[in-house]
């Protein structure tokens, strides 16, 4: 039964819910007594006036677009992993434990590696969650919340009690060696003669998190593991006639998930902070759910809707400086996001739908 | 550790067990109803900043606890029209009403008090007084039941005593009253509810008022607690509060022994920065996590299996 064309449920019903979503987060501007238009204005400015900006926007979105697929990937298959945060923040500790453990001479052999080790530390993360829903029906959404909490917990005691450098009055842990620099980009755009401001964080990491969103394409869409992850999701009954085995898929699914929540640490620890800091993660792994969400589970959906929470995190930083509206407008529009294209879905689609109802009924009378 | 040590550390833990107790039964009436609700914490939060605004403004903690319910109740219906009117996923509604209670509390809260965030600190008649229960002076006195009824029974506020009482009030509304029922067929089986000719939409939101009745108190009775809201107050006490519901297997008395557990947890965890097993010492870390991983443990289904009332998380399409 085709109740719209295709078009209208891949583009027009999170177009909607989106406009939705940022009237209301309007109304709150409004409502604090601030100018919607003028807080437009300086999010725009601060996000995309200066390449420092720039900068910004791209090395937050860097971080969504790595959550965002992680989120994604596990929804596929019809698991809702919230544990993002906390894969993050394990994938963090991989990667720092990478990138503490020899002395690299370069970044090209350093990136591999840490990325490995991020992406084994999230997916490890991941893993009992996972393991718990397949073989003993755990239900994944507590466990992994609950996983972000215990993470939070075992990172709090490794910074304060094995990864401090001694002596040191800071929760962090020592300085990445130079060699494990990851080329920002100021120095990437150099030999371009390009000018990017110097100290802004986006790196090397944006161009892993682009080829991430490709294969993430590849594997859904082009291959065998794909097919059956997208299969489980639909029906695990259908699934199972067909010879897939459904802990398999969920024990997959949920290890690629969180490996590129994990791999989100090459950007945030190794990229930009270049050491382990408290709350590293800073609710990027929520944001995923709101990206993944917002993009349809679609890598390009995913790539935008990144760019979107970079802006929007890049922009609500600045209006937090210029205009004294709290950051946390952010996680409002966040929330909305989530509300409108997640749970209030049906109240854009019924609407929408019968208007093409009708609209293909006038269309046979008229033929 | 002396006797009075004891006392002191049980006393703290049912301070600490009161507001997870309200957001357990909470999650109670609503998951024994169908509706999963992840949005517990954000309740929570919601209900706190606003009890913590209304006292400030009024200097009556009581106007704070009407605000602070009625935000919780905002927050429960608006999960309501995502999850049964709209039939969205549960699961994402919840996520969504935390970060939005997460964001607007500070946004709002900055614009009203500037205060970073925070409300006006509470004083007096805007927070809870402590009930000193009958002859509790006198008893005090007389060794080892003296100090057990004066530090622990007595002295709480009206809503650690509400909470207690709450727990055979809701038992029985569950188990003996038509209504209770009627709301655990409704989680069960909402198609068989349907066919009896009551409506499975009118009960859910039914149990959805209670739970943010509850969630209301438990944010009020936080905000009164801490003498004022700030930032992030409910510190992921909603998901302890789901977690001590899963470890209770969704049953009142349970939940009692469950949010006193991790009540008790807490209490130890705050007095002792850590613990030390002769040689080996437990980090407070530990002690943070423990009621995380006791849920992973049960939910595992090691030590006893919880099973869910069977159609929670599922929307009711009358016809499929």
């Amino acid at each position: 039964m085709n109740k719209m064309p295709k078009w209208a449920d891949a583009v027009l019903i999170p177009l909607i819910s989106i406009l939705l979503a940022f009237f209301f987060s309007g109304l709150v501007i409004w409502a604090i007594g601030k100018d919607p238009v003028v807080a437009i204005k300086t999010m725009v400015q601060g996000a995309f006036g200066s390449t420092s900006g720039i900068s910004y926007t791209l090395y937050y979105a860097t971080n969504f677009i790595f959550t965002g697929l992680a989120v994604a990937v596990a929804y596929h298959a019809r698991l809702f992993n919230i544990g993002g945060e906390g894969q993050a923040m394990l994938g963090g500790l991989g990667v720092t434990l990478v990138c503490l453990a020899v002395p690299w001479p370069h970044w090209m052999l350093a990136l591999p590696a840490a990325m490995i080790g991020g992406a084994l530390f999230g997916a490890a993360w991941a893993f009992i969650p996972a393991w718990l829903q397949a073989k003993r029906g755990s239900h994944i959404v507590i466990t992994t919340i609950m996983f972000n909490y215990i993470g939070a917990a075992l990172l709090g005691y490794l910074l304060t009690k094995v990864l401090k450098v001694p002596g040191s009055m800071l929760t962090e842990s020592a300085r990445f060696p130079e060699g494990a620099h990851l080329p920002n980009f100021s120095e990437i755009l150099a030999p371009f003669g390009i000018n990017f401001s110097p100290n802004a964080p986006a790196n090397m990491a944006f161009f892993v998190a682009l080829l991430c969103t490709f294969l993430f394409w590849i594997l859904i869409w082009k291959t065998r593991l794909g097919y059956e992850i997208r299969a489980y999701g639909q029906s695990e009954t259908a699934a199972k006639y067909a010879g897939i085995n459904p802990s398999r898929i969920v024990i997959i699914a949920m290890l690629i998930s969180g490996g590129l929540a994990g791999l989100m640490a090459i950007n945030n620890v190794m990229g930009e902070a270049e050491r382990l800091i408290d709350n590293a993660v800073e609710g990027a792994g929520f944001i995923g759910i709101a990206v993944a969400l917002m993009g349809r589970n679609h890598p390009i959906g995913i790539l935008l809707a990144a760019l979107l929470f970079g802006f929007l995190y890049q922009g609500g930083a600045e209006l937090s400086f210029w205009e004294s509206i709290p950051r946390e407008l952010v996680v409002v529009i966040q929330a909305l996001v989530i509300m409108f294209t997640g749970a209030l879905d049906n109240m854009v689609r019924m609407p929408l739908e019968k208007l093409f109802v009708a609209l293909g009924k006038n269309k046979k009378k008229e033929a | 550790m002396d006797y009075l040590t004891i006392i002191q550390i049980l006393d703290s833990a049912l301070r600490l067990a009161t507001p997870l107790l309200l957001t357990c039964l909470a999650g109670l009436f609503s998951e024994r109803a169908g509706v999963v609700d992840i949005g517990l914490e954000g309740k929570l939060l919601a209900a706190a900043f606003l009890a913590g605004a209304a006292a400030a403004v009024t200097g009556s903690i009581w106007i704070g606890l009407l605000a602070g319910v009625a935000g919780s109740l905002a927050f429960s219906m608006l999960h309501g029209l995502a999850s049964i009117t709209f039939k969205g996923d549960q699961l994402i509604s919840g996520v969504a009403l935390n970060f939005l209670a997460a964001g607007l509390t500070v946004v709002i809260g900055q614009s009203w008090f500037k205060l970073g965030g925070r409300t006006p600190s509470l004083s007096g008649d805007g927070r809870f007084e402590s009930w000193n229960l009958p002859f509790s002076d006198a008893m005090a006195k007389i060794p080892v039941v003296g100090p057990a009824y004066d530090e622990l029974i007595s002295g709480h506020t009206a809503l650690t005593y509400l909470a207690l009482l709450a727990v055979p009030l809701s038992w029985w509304v569950l188990y003996r009253s038509r209504f209770g029922l009627r709301l655990r067929a409704v989680g069960e089986n909402p198609s068989a509810v349907d066919t009896a000719g009551i409506s499975v939409v009118k009960l859910r939101y039914a149990a959805l008022v209670i739970a943010g009745v509850l969630c209301g108190l438990a944010g009020t009775y936080l905000a009164s607690l801490a003498a004022g809201f700030v930032k992030d107050m409910s510190a992921g006490r909603g998901y302890i509060a789901l977690a001590a519901l899963i470890f209770a297997k969704w049953r009142p008395w349970y939940a009692l022994w469950a949010t006193l557990l991790f009540g008790l947890l807490e209490a130890i965890g705050n007095r002792y920065q850590s613990i030390a097993l002769g040689d080996f010492v437990i980090p407070v870390q530990f002690m943070q996590a423990l009621p995380y991983i006791l849920t992973v443990i049960i939910l595992a289904g090691f030590v006893g299996k919880a099973i869910p009332p069977r159609a929670s998380g599922q929307s009711y399409v009358k016809e499929r």
